[in-house]
């Protein structure tokens, strides 16, 4: 008998035998009371000071809120495309519990690699693709978009607003237009141009794209982009701007009329809580003002008090549920009636607008 | 003024950033070196032109400037010790110093996210720019934008009407010949390399400080690469390099300008009009061996070492 063979094969035999306890060692230390890992992809950097950062504060919420239960860890950058896959099954690889994708752009690798891991649980933001373990939330943000608009449409001087716009989704459609909806409730005459730089995040263009739209008359500006160029662009001209995402008050201190932030902590510690209890369900989750997951915050001292009052008022009602952004009678911009007098929008509907309310200049890019 | 003036304005802005680093790249490319590592220099330059304006401003942030020019440089000279005085491949040197540029600054420049320059003040020359009509049109850009259109002024008499250029074009055409004459080759190839640098460096600090007035990672977002293709559309001329910055630079606002007005161009579209406009040059001037000659430095990209 040959002793080095027979001794690799007893060795091979030892490691394999090893390896199976360890795995069965592991695999029943994550059954007790080992910590949930969660993992957290990102399309930007924590430093965007805006979508990306927003999702990280909420991220340290949670570790705040429950302590040795969590563990997090988060990956930044992730792109939109393949390559989210292969971080997404790293993730499980590592052992997360549940995983957050914090764009829309995760739909297709969340539910190829939620297939595959049936036993993690999956959120995923802005979707509407839906697997017994990947479930979607979203935030309202159209209802920060129409309280900015609120305050713009009291603001501008030359009844002309300006949007800088990423890409063109129904979800930025939708803010577009709750944006020029809440102007024109304060100041019918009220018109919005907008332009789209196709892109969540890329400040030189952001900046250019503000300066088109002064360039053609807006004096108060928003945009659906992920970082400070668009506000800074206003407070180099002298006009005025929103934060988006997060407070962006400090970079412009003298254009900031308010940020419409979005807030993921309240959803997200519900979620880790569902996980943690076992009562997580799939679904879809659409919060707002109501839920404490949109607000708009550092409204300027610029304002005059009567229009922050209509602010504050629409907040309210919107916090009690009793105030509908979407009501009818609205228009569409070739005067087509979308929702008619008295008609209250709704998710259906808001999920799938397309189109520019009246008062929105400009065509929609083609074959959107 | 009106949309289209207040367009090619904006146009002349973006393409300052542009015009300076071409004309950095000009420098070295006219020595025969290719430095790919452009992208790299100009995040550098951002970087350290803006955490310097955070704390130490000076008037006008010109300390921020010559940190980001001095930043650029010392990562040009980096360049340089590698490709000229060790002799490495010059494009995988460049590109290798590109990656590393955004890679560092990107984590390098983590802290500097969240935080908020002092007020700028405001652009142009300060007593021109309050003159009727002529004044915000000429003179209400920022001092960069007169300061690369010198550049460009002054590189065309350097380069074609002075000793020390006839040197430099001699290296980069001939480093042989040059060498054969008793020219120190690699010490004229280290000085552009490193007069390039500064330039891009200069170039990125336009960017974080004057035009977007922040830092993000990533913040030149492929403008270097642009700044190359340029230097190669403009058949390495100094005024052929100016205007077709303020063109590419322009291409952007136009976008915006005819969307505006209801005109969709696919923006993937634009972004590869400026890579294709330099290929279609570089067709043509191929076509003869003559046009190469007279429009491309003959040692572009190779290694020279003495006594080979």
């Amino acid at each position: 008998m040959d002793t080095r063979g027979s001794r690799r094969s007893l060795l091979g035999l030892a490691t394999l035998a090893l390896v199976l306890v360890g795995m069965c060692a592991g695999h029943r230390s994550a059954g007790a009371a080992a910590p949930l890992k969660i993992g957290f992809a990102y399309v930007g950097p924590v430093g965007d000071a805006g979508w990306t950062f927003a999702h990280d504060k909420a991220r340290k919420a949670v570790e705040a809120e429950y302590g040795p239960k969590v563990t997090t860890i988060f990956v930044e950058n992730v792109p939109e495309a393949a390559d989210a896959e292969r971080v997404l099954r790293d993730m499980v690889k590592q052992g997360c519990g549940l995983i957050f994708g914090t764009t829309f752009g995760y739909m297709g690798p969340m539910m190829k690699v939620a297939s595959t891991a049936k036993n993690v649980k999956f959120e995923h933001a802005t979707g509407y693709k839906t697997a017994p373990n990947l479930r979607t939330y979203d935030s309202r943000t159209y209802e920060g978009a129409y309280m900015a608009g609120v305050i713009a449409g009291g603001m501008t001087k030359t009844n002309t607003l300006g949007v800088v716009a990423s890409i063109p989704i129904p979800e930025v459609i939708r803010n577009i237009d709750s944006f020029t909806l809440g102007a024109q409730s304060v100041n019918p005459k009220v018109t919005t141009r907008v332009v789209w730089v196709n892109k969540w995040f890329d400040p030189p263009k952001e900046g250019e794209g503000a300066q088109a739209l002064m360039n053609d008359g807006a004096d108060v500006l928003m945009q659906n982009t992920d970082s400070s160029a668009v506000l800074q662009a206003a407070e180099k001209a002298g006009k005025h701007g929103f934060g988006w995402d997060s407070d962006m008050s400090k970079y412009g201190p003298k254009a900031h009329l308010g940020s419409a932030v979005i807030n993921w902590a309240p959803y997200y510690k519900k979620a880790v809580g569902d996980v943690l209890d076992g009562s997580w369900k799939t679904g879809q989750t659409w919060w707002g003002v109501k839920e404490g997951s949109i607000d708009l915050v550092s409204v300027s001292p610029e304002v005059p008090a009567a229009l922050k009052a209509k602010l504050d008022t629409v907040k309210a009602g919107l916090k009690a549920g009793t105030y509908a952004i979407w009501k009818g009678p609205v228009m569409d911009q070739d005067g087509k009636v979308v929702l008619k007098a008295g008609e209250t929008a709704d998710d259906k509907f808001l999920h799938g607008i397309n189109f520019y309310v009246k008062g929105v200049q400009g065509k929609l890019p083609s074959g959107k | 003024m009106g949309g289209l003036a207040l367009m090619l304005a904006a146009s002349v802005n973006a393409g300052t950033v542009l015009a300076l680093a071409g004309l950095g790249l000009l420098i070295n490319e006219r020595a025969g070196v290719l430095n790919l590592g452009a992208e790299g220099m100009m995040l550098i330059g951002a970087l350290a032109g803006y955490a310097t304006a955070l704390h130490a401003p000076g008037a006008g942030m010109l300390l921020g400037y010559l940190a980001a020019a001095a930043a650029g440089a010392v990562m040009a000279a980096l360049f340089g010790w590698l490709a000229i005085g060790i002799g490495t491949n010059q494009y995988a040197t460049g590109l290798a110093l590109s990656l590393f540029g955004v890679g560092f600054t990107a984590f390098a420049g983590k802290p500097f996210v969240d935080r908020q320059l002092a007020e700028r003040g405001r652009d142009g020359i300060p007593w021109l720019r309050d003159l009727p009509l002529v004044g915000p049109a000429l003179f209400g850009y920022h001092l960069l934008v007169y300061l690369a259109v010198a550049l460009a002024v002054g590189l065309t008499w350097f380069l074609f009407r002075s000793r020390a250029g006839l040197l430099l074009r001699a290296v980069g055409e001939s480093p042989e010949s040059a060498h054969a004459l008793g020219h120190r080759v690699r010490a004229i190839r280290m000085l552009a390399v490193i007069a390039g640098g500064a330039l891009c460096g200069l170039a990125g600090a336009y960017v974080s400080l004057a035009y977007t007035h922040l830092w993000v990672e990533n913040l030149i977002a492929g403008r270097g690469w642009i700044a190359l293709a340029l230097t190669t559309f403009a058949t390495w001329r100094p005024a052929r390099i100016l205007l077709g910055a303020y063109l590419f630079g322009g291409l952007t606002m136009l976008q915006f300008h005819l969307q505006q007005r209801g005109v969709q161009i696919e923006s993937h579209l634009l972004g590869m009009l400026p890579y294709l406009a330099t290929v279609i040059v570089l067709v043509l001037i191929s076509r003869r061996a003559a046009w190469i000659r007279h429009n491309m430095p003959a040692s572009l990209g190779r290694i020279f070492r003495p006594g080979t």
